[in-house]
């Protein structure tokens, strides 16, 4: 298996690495030396689970508090190349994407498992395609191990060595903004074995979880100003990558779409129910915001070894990373969840609704005199 | 004055009999020649296809946000009737014709969200756009032209008139018409394309008229407003707002007079109109009325 060769030759460096420290610095830095050499571990011992990815905003189960020792997670995408509609208008792309949605699928696991990716390139897609994630460490990210042209596979094998929301995304040579902004990204959370907590030893727990990604496109247009629907997936790419330079996105949307998580695909919630929702995007900045609500607590940055702020209005989700955010509804109603620049929000499309069921508290708000003659 | 043989009013009542036959008397000459001025003909261009719809009593849920006791409600139920025919355009204002308004002068250019293909209606006008092409139709028709009153309107659409009462009214919890409407609006929403169609392909109602409630929406002349009612439902205060224009169709949606092209999002959460366009109604003359009073 092109995996276990792979695992294997990247054991062989890390020992060679680790013993030509130990042989210059042993004497200096003794500490830093045996870090290194901290003893593999025998994979083949490690109980196997398989996930099965569901697409986003919604998020595989998964245990929040590990029960057992560290595990090897198992989870298979395939890379479809296809035409997705980006508005409501039928605007199209040939988006590129992990497992057929734009975003790529949330995965879960937590601190110290091993993530064990199939990553499948079918012979219906032109391209060649890899996986790129920021939570995995060596070889660009896993990229160089996964490139796969079509009619491939391959299987990649990390350890997740730090915990938090990450992003993952296509990284070809010559070629990583279009796939990124064609929709070929997502994200992993890392949660701490124990769970997450406040910073201060209070744990933190969750009823529901959404995966936002959040998504710029850059659609050409016309001589007339209509936007072009390319036959093939090349055909658009020259066109493209010159709207792409301009760096402004004809689309800024959540999940793939203008109006994916609104209407009857609105996010849902009840009053009491304590929502992590995790916000990816990678390649440019965001500031997410619940209009009518907060954030509990917020990882603006993702990572879970940092304390989280608390009582947040509008958080930053710096571009190429995963922020996280908790936060009990209070109130019943419809709630705007957007990228708090509105330009982008109302006019791009990076906009969503959570309803939110529940009893009305009057302590928190009340209309006092409803509109009536000045 | 005062060397007046008889007081004024004396004089006016003497004469007004006369003066009134002599009047009827001109008016059914005039129409047994068929002078145009009489019978409200022109010479100038034809007008739209219309229909013509007979007075008769309709139930209807009028315009506006009612508010009883600080809380949104529906509006009531209303027993009403048209008083007078209606001469409403068959279909609404179409593109090549609102495209002469424009060659002529008289009319800014559309400017439409979506671009349809054929003899599709007009989209991407505004309520002061709608004005004045009704102004420029009637200079070349020689006819009165107006925007329908929503209630007008409602009567026209018939049975293609959505009822919108979210059937929802809790003091205690305003966030349920919130959800309640919002899920109406969402399932709207999946239900209409964008994309404007060729006249009459949302088909003609029971009336005749053509794409009532289909993916354009029409502006009337009627002012948005807010209703305080009592407990009883007894109108306490009507506050019009006219610098918003109630817009019919598969719902109602106050909208700015300038708006040319509706948005949704954040903190209005609901879905927009997919385009703006318009039909316009005749007012009979003068000479009508009198005609339809003697049964003429």
């Amino acid at each position: 298996m092109t995996s276990n060769n792979g695992i294997s030759r990247r054991n062989l460096l890390v020992g060679a690495t680790a013993i030509g420290a130990a042989v210059q610095l042993a004497t200096v830095l003794p500490a830093t030396a045996e870090a290194a050499m901290a003893p593999v571990v025998d994979v083949s011992t490690l109980e196997r689970v398989k996930v099965e990815l569901v697409a986003p905003p919604f998020v595989h189960t998964h245990e929040q508090v590990a029960t057992g020792g560290p595990k090897i997670v198992e989870f298979t995408m395939v890379i479809e190349e296809k035409v997705h509609e980006v508005d409501e208008d039928g605007t199209t792309i040939w988006a590129m994407t992990f497992n057929g949605s734009v975003p790529g699928p949330l995965m879960v696991v937590h601190e110290g498992d091993y993530v064990e990716l199939t990553l499948i390139n079918p012979d219906t897609n032109l391209m060649a395609h890899n996986i790129d994630f920021h939570a995995a460490t060596g070889a660009l990210g896993g990229a160089q191990l996964t490139e796969v042209n079509p009619g491939e596979k391959a299987v990649l094998r990390f350890k997740a060595t730090k915990t938090g929301a990450f992003v993952y995304h296509c990284a070809p040579s010559g070629m990583v903004p279009w796939h990124v902004t064609a929709g070929m990204n997502g994200a992993i959370m890392v949660l701490p074995r124990e769970g997450l907590n406040d910073g201060k030893g209070n744990a933190l727990g969750y009823d529901r979880v959404y995966y936002v990604g959040e998504q710029d496109f850059y659609v050409p247009k016309d001589a007339d100003g209509n936007y072009i629907t390319y036959e093939s997936i090349g055909d658009g790419y020259a066109d493209t990558l010159e709207v792409m330079r301009t760096l402004k996105p004809s689309h800024v949307v959540f999940n793939g779409k203008v109006g994916a998580l609104t209407g009857e695909n609105a996010m849902t919630a009840a009053v009491g129910e304590r929502v992590l929702v995790v916000h990816s995007q990678a390649n440019r900045d965001t500031r997410p915001h619940l209009i009518g609500g907060h954030g509990d607590f917020v990882w603006p940055g993702g990572k879970f070894g940092n304390q989280p702020d608390v009582g947040l209005e509008t958080w930053f989700v710096a571009g190429g990373a995963a922020g996280v955010a908790l936060y009990t509804f209070l109130q019943p109603g419809i709630y705007a969840y957007v990228n708090h620049n509105l330009i982008e929000a109302f006019e791009l499309g990076a906009a969503g609704h959570f309803k939110v069921t529940g009893e009305w508290d009057d302590d928190l708000m009340t209309g006092v005199m409803a509109p009536s003659p000045i | 004055m005062l060397a007046l043989p008889r007081p004024w009013t004396a004089i006016a009542n003497s004469m007004a009999l006369p003066a009134g036959l002599l009047l009827v008397g001109v008016v059914l000459v005039g129409l047994q020649l068929n002078l145009p001025d009489i019978t409200g003909r022109s010479a100038a261009m034809a007008g739209p296809a219309i229909v013509t719809l007979a007075p008769a009593d309709f139930i209807y849920r009028p315009d506006g946000s009612f508010v009883r006791e600080g809380n949104a409600i529906d509006a009531p139920l209303l027993k009403t009737r048209l008083p007078a025919p209606l001469t409403i355009m068959q279909f609404q204002v179409g593109d090549a014709d609102y495209a002469r308004c424009v060659t002529q002068g008289a009319c800014a250019p559309a400017a439409p969200q979506n671009v349809g293909q054929g003899d599709i209606p007009v989209t991407g006008v505004n309520y002061e756009d709608a004005i004045r092409y009704a102004g420029w139709l009637s200079r070349q028709t020689g006819q009165t032209w107006t925007l329908p009153t929503d209630r007008e309107w409602a009567f026209a659409a018939g049975a293609n008139r959505p009822d919108e009462a979210l059937g929802v009214d809790d003091s205690a919890n305003p966030a349920l018409r919130w959800l309640a409407d919002y899920e109406l609006e969402a399932k709207r929403k999946t239900a209409s394309g964008r994309m404007p169609l060729p006249l009459g392909s949302f088909g003609t109602n029971e009336h005749g008229v053509a794409d009532i409630a289909g993916n354009v929406w029409e502006w009337t002349q009627t002012c948005h407003r807010r209703v305080q009612v009592d407990a009883a439902g007894v109108i306490l205060t009507e506050t019009p707002a006219c610098s918003i224009r109630v817009l019919d169709g598969q719902h109602r949606a106050p909208m700015s007079v300038f708006v040319r092209d509706a948005k949704s999002g954040g903190c209005s959460v609901g879905t927009p109109p997919a385009n703006f366009g318009f039909r316009l109604v005749r007012r009979p003359s003068w000479t009508e009325q009198l005609r339809t009073m003697l049964h003429i």
